[in-house]
């Protein structure tokens, strides 16, 4: 199969003809490039929305209370809604079946930190051992609040990666005291977020330890839970608006007040995000199909014209006995052979402008512009394809000049 | 070597057809060194082109080399081209971008011979037509003369049985076709058959056979007495 001297026929014809090859193969290098650079923005545009939006469980729903904005069965407007301990008995108990994970919560911003010296402020958290799903956070090291932890009201804390960074730089932080606002937590694990750094800036405590420190009596802030998985969007809208709905007959709010009651659910922002992302799959597609196509049909172009150009000496070939194949075989080799060198020269160089500019386009929504493998490889499979359709309806009209014609063509 | 038979040959033009060749009748024998004269539109570049195998005749046969040729494929002309043929055109017909010694190759090549064994027989060839010196040369850093004596090397380095020139001197001035036609007589002595298209009169003249044609049939076919006088 392999024909040095077929090979080295090309060679020749390739290089000593340098204008017309660098023309081709700048065409097809420069259609390449720009499927390139327009698939690796595509993907980074995607990327963008998968981190902003891979913060959480995308099944999951925050409740937090407000102050009423309207009047309601004799009461006044600009009551200030609490939630206390009761209401997570209440929904836990109400709505069992629909919730997978569930946690209460209490918050306290700004809190001074101290290890040996480093010091930081942070959000403290008191959580349940169910929030760590919540958050889509993963333990790295060690372990996260455990049952025992909660009805011990235990002084422990699990940390973020980022606060173990700060605070403890490349050691590890496991087992060692933190000193929180004066008061000595034990570390008992890391965890990493998705979310990003902001996410992993958080001190997760135990709730009951959280509520003992920072509350009086049995007030918290707000509930995180996510729903049951197997709920499809529909129905996790009407479970989270029973929920709201029930919640604000417990608390007597006027079912149309906004403001008493927020419940925040992920699942409608997680449908249009999905499907933005598809939509955008598709626009990047089509776009890359139809460069892929420009650069096949611009190649094609310039092979008809190679073809006509050198209609005599192929002619000359023939009266010296070059066969029609080998003349198919030649146009189409050498063909394949620029689509796929060229190809190949602006799919790197369209990795590398990914890879040089991806950073700055941060700030464009932008992230990690990138090609994945299989595109590479696929782009690479189908220059090749293209190189071969390029050639051969060229290369057939080549092949059935009579040499006669082309001798006689001045 | 060459028998043709009643041979016709038109072309069509729109409705109508051109006859150019009406049946001809021509026996070559092998190491004859033959012309085919006549002026333009006498059908002499549509007979060496059937001859050449370039081109298909209608009707009558034609044998080359004891062997009928009729409706061959482009594949097998391409072959018998190769194999019984060798091309000297008006116009050189070199490949521009090929020197001296890959043009004598290239038939070479495509009768699947190595390379380096092409480049021996190619320059040996070179060297038979005087040009050994210019090997290396590009078409277009040879004269006239230097081209055409390339495409003879390139005409006789497969060692065809049938060399075929097609006014070889048109494009040349009168003591290089002079030199040329030297060289064809040479190959001639050698035993090749040479069979040389033009409508020169001086150039047919130092050939051993006249043929000559006007409007598709042959007027006249005399030998020339030269051979007696060397």
């Amino acid at each position: 199969m392999f024909d040095l001297d077929r090979w080295r026929e090309i060679f020749q014809t390739l290089s000593k003809n340098k204008l017309r090859t660098i023309l081709s193969g700048f065409t097809i290098a420069f259609a390449i490039l720009l499927f390139t650079l327009l698939f690796g923005i595509g993907n980074g545009l995607k990327h963008f929305f998968e981190r902003e939006f891979a913060g959480d469980a995308t099944n999951s729903v925050y409740i937090s209370a407000g102050i009423t904005t309207k009047p309601y069965k004799g009461l006044q407007s600009g009551r200030r809604i609490q939630f206390k301990n009761n209401d997570t008995k209440f929904i836990n108990e109400k709505f069992e079946d629909d919730i997978q994970f569930f946690s209460p919560n209490i918050q306290r911003f700004n809190v001074l930190t101290i290890y040996k010296g480093e010091q930081n402020r942070y959000t403290v958290r008191g959580v349940y051992p169910d929030y760590l799903p919540l958050e889509s956070a993963e333990i790295q090291e060690g372990r996260f609040l455990s049952v025992l932890d909660l009805k011990r009201k235990a002084k422990v804390v699990a940390i973020g990666r980022m606060v173990e960074k700060d605070l403890f730089g490349n050691l590890s932080a496991m087992g060692k005291n933190l000193n929180i606002e004066g008061i000595s937590y034990k570390v008992i694990g890391v965890f990493s977020d998705p979310g990003g750094d902001g996410d992993e800036r958080f001190i997760y405590t135990p709730f009951t330890t959280a509520q003992g420190m920072y509350r009086d009596n049995d007030e918290l802030d707000y509930f995180g839970l996510t729903y049951n998985p197997k709920l499809n969007v529909d129905e996790a809208l009407s479970f989270s608006n029973l929920l709201t709905k029930m919640l604000k007959e417990k608390h007597s709010v006027d079912p149309r007040d906004q403001g008493a009651l927020r419940v925040r659910n992920y699942a409608e922002g997680a449908k249009n995000v999905q499907q933005f992302i598809m939509v955008l799959n598709i626009i990047i597609l089509f776009i890359g199909i139809g460069t892929l196509i420009a650069g096949v049909i611009g190649i094609s172009n310039i092979m008809v014209y190679i073809v006509k150009e050198r209609t005599k000496e192929l002619g000359i070939r023939k009266a010296l006995g070059a066969t029609p194949s080998s003349i198919i075989g030649m146009i189409m080799m050498e063909s394949i052979f620029v689509t796929a060198i060229a190809g190949y020269f602006g799919l790197m160089l369209g990795v590398f402008v990914l890879k040089s500019i991806g950073k700055g386009l941060e700030q464009y929504f932008i992230v990690n512009p990138s090609v994945e493998t299989y595109v590479v490889v696929g782009a690479t499979i189908v220059l090749i394809i293209a190189g071969t359709i390029a050639g051969y309806i060229p290369a057939t009209r080549a092949a059935r000049i009579k040499p006669i014609e082309a001798l006689n063509d001045e | 070597m060459i028998k043709l038979q009643n041979l016709h040959k038109s072309y069509p033009m729109g409705k109508d057809s051109l006859h150019v060749l009406k049946g001809l009748d021509l026996h070559i024998k092998e190491g004859e060194f033959v012309s085919i004269m006549g002026s333009s539109g006498s059908g002499k570049s549509t007979l060496l082109n059937i001859v050449g195998l370039l081109d298909e005749h209608d009707e009558g046969t034609y044998h080359l080399n004891g062997q009928l040729i009729e409706k061959l494929d482009e594949k097998k002309a391409a072959i018998l081209r190769n194999r019984f043929l060798g091309f000297v055109f008006q116009s050189f017909n070199l490949i521009t971008y090929k020197n001296a010694l890959e043009n004598v190759a290239l038939p070479l090549y495509y009768k699947g011979m190595n390379r380096k064994e092409r480049q021996k027989i190619a320059l040996k060839y070179l060297d038979k037509v005087g040009l050994k010196d210019r090997a290396e040369h590009l078409p277009s850093e040879l004269s006239g003369g230097e081209k055409q004596r390339v495409a003879i090397a390139r005409a006789l380095v497969t060692n065809p049985k049938v060399v075929l020139a097609d006014e070889p001197t048109g494009a040349l001035d009168s003591s290089t076709s002079h030199a040329v036609m030297e060289l064809l007589k040479e190959i001639s002595r050698e035993g090749m058959t040479v069979f040389v298209i033009t409508h020169e009169e001086d150039i047919a003249a130092g050939t051993d056979r006249i043929v000559r044609l006007l409007d598709g049939v042959i007027t006249s076919d005399e030998k020339t007495n030269k051979k007696v006088k060397v």
